[in-house]
């Protein structure tokens, strides 16, 4: 394959790769064409189902009473775990302790226990007010730490990663310090919430329209729940209103009882919850509870560091699992650590289980390792850059290149993103102008703040680094493509349209974007952990060699040439000397028997994890990236506003580089909402008491950097082949967040001179930075 | 009397004529379900994340006026009259795409796509009003737009750029004007209208004298005015309205009026109506103002409905008891007037009677020596509701505080004055100690809840401290900035 070769954009045909080429679906996103699963026209006689959930976080379900619901007007029946036919069970890794409907005990508040299913949604979720359920309640823990002392479970193996001796290197050490930090977790706030749409077919079949990040894992769920083979069951999405890791394992309750209630009544069903219902039972980011212990000399190089990550995991493992397990792998962020103990504490709760949110974990593992930072530097009296650049990976020849799970760092780039960042933004000379600015301002005080991101691509789950991808060209020379990868808003199809327009040279309006169908390519691989380009665009690609193959061979054949005279070049093919048009070839080859469809397929080379060892290579490539931001704070008020904000960020040779920088800029935003203004918060009851977009803030418009320059490290090209040399995108620069809440730290610090690290808790809301800043005034 | 039992209003280019509207029926739910006009989203149902954003034209004084609105909380029976224009009837000059589609294509404004509609709708009503905004203006103007995948710069660079894709003097929006105002008058039959079913009854009065009528006959209405509030009830607690009166057009109760003692705002005036008055009247409320929900909802509800409903976390009635507001009931053809603070008795209780409604709000006009001042501390600082809200009214004379009035909101079940604070204030000198004590008195004042917006320390201790910024805002010799510019 061509892929490793870096060449050159051929700026001939549209669309070409390396270059500037819009959303694919952008002209209907703007005129409201575009559809979303709730858009697709209702055939005659759909159904409508709606959840009904528990109303107390923990308790034994002691009578279900849905004589009422049935009775209410337009319902046509409920869907309780008697009705399931096959099995009751949506656990995503297969630890059978997920039911679709709890049928003994209720685990959290909001938990769904029944579907009503009726003529239209409003009478479905009208209906689902009127059960009467009574709980023999249980005590509850909401918390990891309250997890911990009711002594719950983990919900999954915990992984300990270990490297070098921690204890004797903690008791030599200069210096040493202990803390703990509370981590928020997050609601992704997709802008489409959760949508399913099944429609009945004959025998065992059903096609369900879902908005989905997982097709293939939607489509094993409904056939597991139906009790039938996974080929009875189609899944389709042609895209998804966002989905952020929300979609990644949480439509699976909406799948299965779409297609149990479609195969039940013989009709098509819906359900749609509403926001509030969606984001009360549907999963979250993790709250984290990470203590550290970490040592380190004189210079503010560490020496050790050891961890306890605990985890709010909710009431099942879901995806806990991984999602603890890559903190762990991130909590070195980009520093090299000579002795480390990272362990997971991945805590049953009595809440919603929490899932995949862009990132999976990492960033929790990244803003701990950003807090013992700090804390150096605060107990030392420098800044905190210094310090990062005195613990950053260094190379073989240093011996500083192993992180704790023992894969080689070889592709770091960190110094001279680092510097050139440093220099873009000023900021040793704007750093010295807020010390001096604070050391005059009473109430208003600034901060800044240089943090770096290193994250590593794949997913640890090595067998879910593979895709598939599939096209066909017809014979009027048009090109259908078709891969296993879900497009929510990313920009997927765009990139890999690119890759086969640059295969064929052919303009990329030749090539048709269609649905993910679990129809077409089969055992996908959920479009997360940032893979859906470096995965499906290579399967992609494999296809269209293929294809290109075997018109290579036909063309050498028919036009009595060698095969080394053939080039594909602007919509037309030359053959020695002879230049055809590409579809006058396809018509020439498919009047000759040529096979004009192919099945392309990728796996990831070089990883491999041995997750009971703690060693291993787990991540192909490494992406990077580095944000500078200076926030003002009113001390008075603990309001705050980022004034501006520069990011460098590294996404290896880019495959369409203002796609990549719309990624870098939306998940820093993303990120910088979930440490300042997203807090979820639950009452004691264990209600949860945000949960719509009144109460739960996301950044507006006006929130974001006051002054924000983005630029990609045009000098990146990714060590491994990937396709095209590109770097994934999608989760890394959700980190670079982090130097706006280190920002906001300093300004804190600030009125305690920066003698103290004021250890902010994320998020950092207006409330807990005023609450800091009085805690510090008041000495500590 | 005899009324019309169908609402008409206009929808894109056609006429409609819905019979049997129920009270609760949401124009979202409408176009979607009933029309199939798919490109309007629901996003949240409760009118925060704009993608369900749509135009409703209306005439005022007889000049016809686009504003956006959130179709998911407002009811389909409030648009008699109305031209709702949905993002389907955009087109550009010589059809194809408008200058804001355009230039959010060009400009990557979209990446999943589904906030899109509503952010073109917003976009675009700026633009016709405004086609060279300023970046806060953008903001503004998108307050009430949530978008989870861009961070929102692209969308701003596009709104900056769409003049240079076409000017609103070619819009068809602007050629169809007359045309389409000619239409609306022909709606305009001057009758009352009673639609829906029994048990869910819309009316829609034909003037105030009708609407005290309909009042008497239904006393147990639920008076909607921009559905802001009573939207959700609808769209969340599944709560019926019915029989309920819709009072958005009745112009007599959008009269805005400036005496030589007070401002006289009614009722019926939207934040947006009343924008301009207050701005030159009151402009320390001016960057407040803007802080009020999103653009959509400053656009729908009403300041007589932000009292009426009784919330203690109403944006306008701390800043309105600062100013030493009155307003005015109404019954039938009996009117009262009363301070604001003593409309609110306990929380979810006001001094109204059944069949009353509030007409008007009368704020007096700014003495000399008397310094004002508007705060709003919320978790995010736009389209959030308020942690604490505060209005402050201090007189100096000769250096001694003569006389002061504290309003907070979100400090106790109702908006409510610190009269303990004021009385620490009242006959001090001027200067830091004198705050500081009222700060202190605030204690006796307040016992805060806790919830998900702000713990009871944090209230408490920002209520004290914007005493504090009062008074250093205010003086002479603070010499630095004390508050983070709205700019």
């Amino acid at each position: 394959m061509k892929h490793d070769v870096i060449t050159e954009t051929d700026q001939t045909i549209s669309g070409a790769v390396h270059v500037d080429r819009r959303h694919d679906s952008a002209e209907k996103h703007v005129t409201g064409r575009a559809d979303y699963c709730d858009d697709i026209a209702e055939p005659y006689g759909t159904l409508h189902a709606y959840l009904g959930v528990s109303t107390v976080a923990h308790g034994l379900l002691k009578n279900v009473d849905l004589s009422a619901v049935l009775m209410a007007p337009g319902v046509v029946g409920v869907l309780t775990a008697d009705d399931i036919p096959g099995h009751n069970d949506i656990s995503p890794t297969g630890q059978k302790d997920e039911p679709v409907f709890p049928t003994e005990k209720t685990e959290f508040h909001g938990q769904p226990l029944f579907a009503v299913v009726a003529e239209s949604r409003d009478a479905a979720r009208r209906a689902a007010e009127l059960a009467k359920i009574d709980y023999d309640v249980l005590p509850h823990a909401l918390d990891p730490v309250s997890a911990q002392e009711a002594d719950y479970p983990f919900v999954t193996a915990p992984l300990k990663l270990e490297r070098g001796e921690t204890g004797p290197a903690l008791e030599a050490a200069d210096n040493r310090l202990k803390g703990r930090m509370q981590i928020g977790g997050q609601d992704h706030m997709y802008l489409e919430g959760h949508i399913a749409f099944a429609l009945p077919g004959e025998d065992d079949d059903v096609v369900v329209h879902c908005s989905t990040q997982h097709p293939s894992e939607a489509q094993h769920m409904v056939a597991h729940v139906l009790g039938v083979p996974s080929n009875a069951v189609t899944v389709n999405v042609r895209r998804m209103g966002g989905g952020f890791g929300g979609k990644e394992s949480q439509m699976n309750l909406f799948a299965a009882v779409a297609a149990v209630a479609a195969k039940k009544w013989n009709r098509p069903v819906k359900i749609r919850p509403d926001r509030d219902q969606d984001m009360t039972a549907t999963g979250k980011r993790h709250d984290f509870v990470v203590d550290y212990d970490v040592a380190f000399d004189n210079d503010g190089r560490i020496q050790a560091v050891e961890g306890n990550f605990a985890a709010r995991c909710g009431y099942s493992s879901d995806l806990s699992g991984p999602v603890t397990d890559r903190a762990l792998f991130h909590a070195d962020n980009a520093y090299y650590y000579p002795n480390v103990l990272l362990r997971s504490r991945p805590m049953k709760t009595n809440t919603v289980s929490n899932t995949a949110f862009r990132g999976f974990g990492g960033p929790q593992g990244v803003v701990a390792a950003e807090r013992m930072i700090e804390e150096i530097a605060y107990a030392l009296g420098k800044d905190p850059l210094e310090i990062r650049k005195a613990n950053f990976y260094g190379d073989k020849t240093d011996g500083r290149n192993l992180t704790p799970y023992h894969q080689e760092v070889e592709d770091n780039i960190l110094p001279r993103l680092i510097k050139e960042l440093e220099e873009n933004s000023d900021y040793q000379a704007r750093r010295q102008a807020i010390l001096e600015h604070n050391a005059k301002s009473r109430i208003i005080r600034k901060g800044i703040a240089l943090t770096p991101v290193k994250f590593g691509i794949s997913f640890t789950a090595t067998w879910y680094n593979q895709a598939g991808a599939l096209i066909h060209i017809y014979n009027d020379g048009s090109i259908h493509l078709n891969h296993g990868g879900t497009e929510m808003g990313q920009g997927l199809n765009t990139k890999v349209a690119q890759v086969v327009a640059d295969a064929f040279q052919v303009d990329f309006e030749r090539i048709k974007i269609t649905k993910t169908t679990t129809e077409k390519v089969p055992n996908t691989s959920a479009t997360a952990a940032s893979s859906g380009t470096d995965l499906n665009g290579m399967a992609a690609l494999n296809a269209a060699e293929q294809l290109k193959e075997r018109l290579v061979a036909f063309a050498a054949e028919h036009w009595n040439t060698e095969p080394e005279t053939i080039s594909f070049r602007n919509n037309m093919v030359q053959i020695g000397k002879d230049a055809v048009s590409f579809n006058d070839l396809v018509r020439q080859a498919y009047l000759a028997r040529v096979h004009l469809s192919a099945a392309g397929f990728y796996k990831t080379p070089k990883i491999h994890w041995d997750r009971a060892a703690g060693r291993g290579r787990p991540f192909y490539y490494y992406a990077y990236g580095a944000s500078c931001s200076e926030v003002s704070v009113d001390t008075l008020t603990g309001e705050y506003r980022v004034e501006r904000t520069d990011i460098l960020h590294d996404v290896g040779r880019s495959l369409n580089p203002i796609l990549d920088k719309g990624q870098v800029e939306g998940a820093f935003i993303q990120g910088m909402g979930w440490l300042t203004t997203e807090e979820l918060w639950w009452d004691n009851t264990g209600r949860l008491r945000t949960h719509a977009p009144s109460t739960y803030k996301i950044p507006l418009a006006s929130d974001r950097p006051r002054e924000f320059n983005v630029s990609l490290a045009e000098w990146s090209v990714n060590k491994e082949r990937t396709i095209k040399r590109s770097k994934a995108v999608g989760e890394p620069p959700f980190m670079l967040g982090i130097s706006v809440f280190e920002a906001l730290s300093m300004a804190v610090a600030s009125v305690a001179d920066y003698r103290e690290c004021p250890r902010l808790d994320a998020p950092a809301t207006p409330e807990r930075v005023l609450l800091a800043v009085e805690r510090l005034r008041n000495g500590g | 009397m005899n009324h019309r039992n169908e609402i008409r209003f206009l929808l894109n280019g056609a006429d409609v004529a819905v019979r049997d509207v129920p009270a609760d029926k949401t124009l979202l739910d409408y176009i979607r379900l009933e029309r199939r006009m798919t490109g309007s989203k629901e996003g949240c149902a409760e009118g925060d994340c704009g993608a369900c954003t749509v135009l409703v034209g209306r005439l005022h004084g007889g000049v016809l006026k686009y504003e956006t609105v959130n179709a998911c909380i407002r009811f389909l029976a409030s648009l008699d009259g109305c031209h709702v224009v949905t993002i389907e009837h955009l087109r550009g000059e010589k059809g194809g795409l408008h200058p804001i589609q355009q230039a959010m294509v060009d400009f990557h404004g979209s990446q999943c796509g589904f906030c899109t509609p509503g952010f073109v709708m917003s976009l675009y009503a700026l633009w016709m009003e405004n086609p060279e905004p300023t970046e806060l203006e953008v903001e503004t103007a998108i307050q009430g737009n949530l978008c989870r995948c861009t961070g929102y710069q692209p969308i701003i660079a596009a709104a900056m750029a769409a003049n240079r894709y076409g000017t609103p003097a070619n819009d068809f929006l602007t050629i169809e004007r007359e045309a389409i105002a000619e239409r609306l008058r022909a709606l305009d039959d001057g009758r009352r209208v009673i639609t829906g079913p029994e048990d869910n009854r819309a009316i829609v009065p034909a003037d105030v004298s009708d609407f005290a009528d309909i009042l008497s006959e239904w006393p147990n209405a639920t008076i909607v005015a921009g559905s802001t509030d009573v939207g959700l009830w609808v769209t969340k607690f599944m709560r019926p309205i019915g029989p309920a009166v819709f009072i958005n057009n009745l112009d007599e109760l959008k009269s805005i009026k400036l005496t030589d003692s007070a401002l006289e705002i009614g009722a019926g005036v939207t934040y947006s109506e009343a924008q301009g008055a207050i701005r030159k009247v009151f402009p320390h409320l001016d960057a407040y103002w803007d802080r009020i929900a999103g653009q959509q909802v400053r656009n729908m509800g009403t300041i007589g409905g932000n009292i009426a409903n009784g919330s203690p976390i109403g944006d306008t009635p701390p800043v309105l008891i600062g100013l030493g507001a009155v307003i005015t009931l109404r019954k039938g053809k009996t009117r009262r007037t009363l301070p604001l603070e003593a409309f609110f008795i306990e929380y979810g209780k006001q001094d109204r009677a059944a069949n009353e409604f509030v007409e008007a709000i009368v704020i007096p006009r700014t003495e000399p020596g008397q310094l004002n001042a508007a705060y709003k501390i919320s978790k995010r600082r736009d389209e959030d509701i308020s942690s604490v809200a505060a209005g402050f009214s201090v007189t100096v004379a000769n250096g001694v505080i003569s006389d002061c009035r504290l309003a907070f909101g979100g400090m106790a079940g109702t908006p409510k004055r610190a009269e303990t604070a004021e009385a620490a204030l009242r006959g001090q000198p001027w200067n830091a100690a004198t705050f500081a004590a009222a700060g202190k008195a605030l204690e006796a004042d307040f016992s805060p809840l806790s919830d998900w917006r702000a713990s009871a320390q944090y209230r408490t201790s920002i209520a004290r401290n914007l005493l504090q910024r009062f008074f250093l805002s205010h003086d002479e010799q603070t010499g630095e900035p004390v508050e983070l510019l709205s700019a």
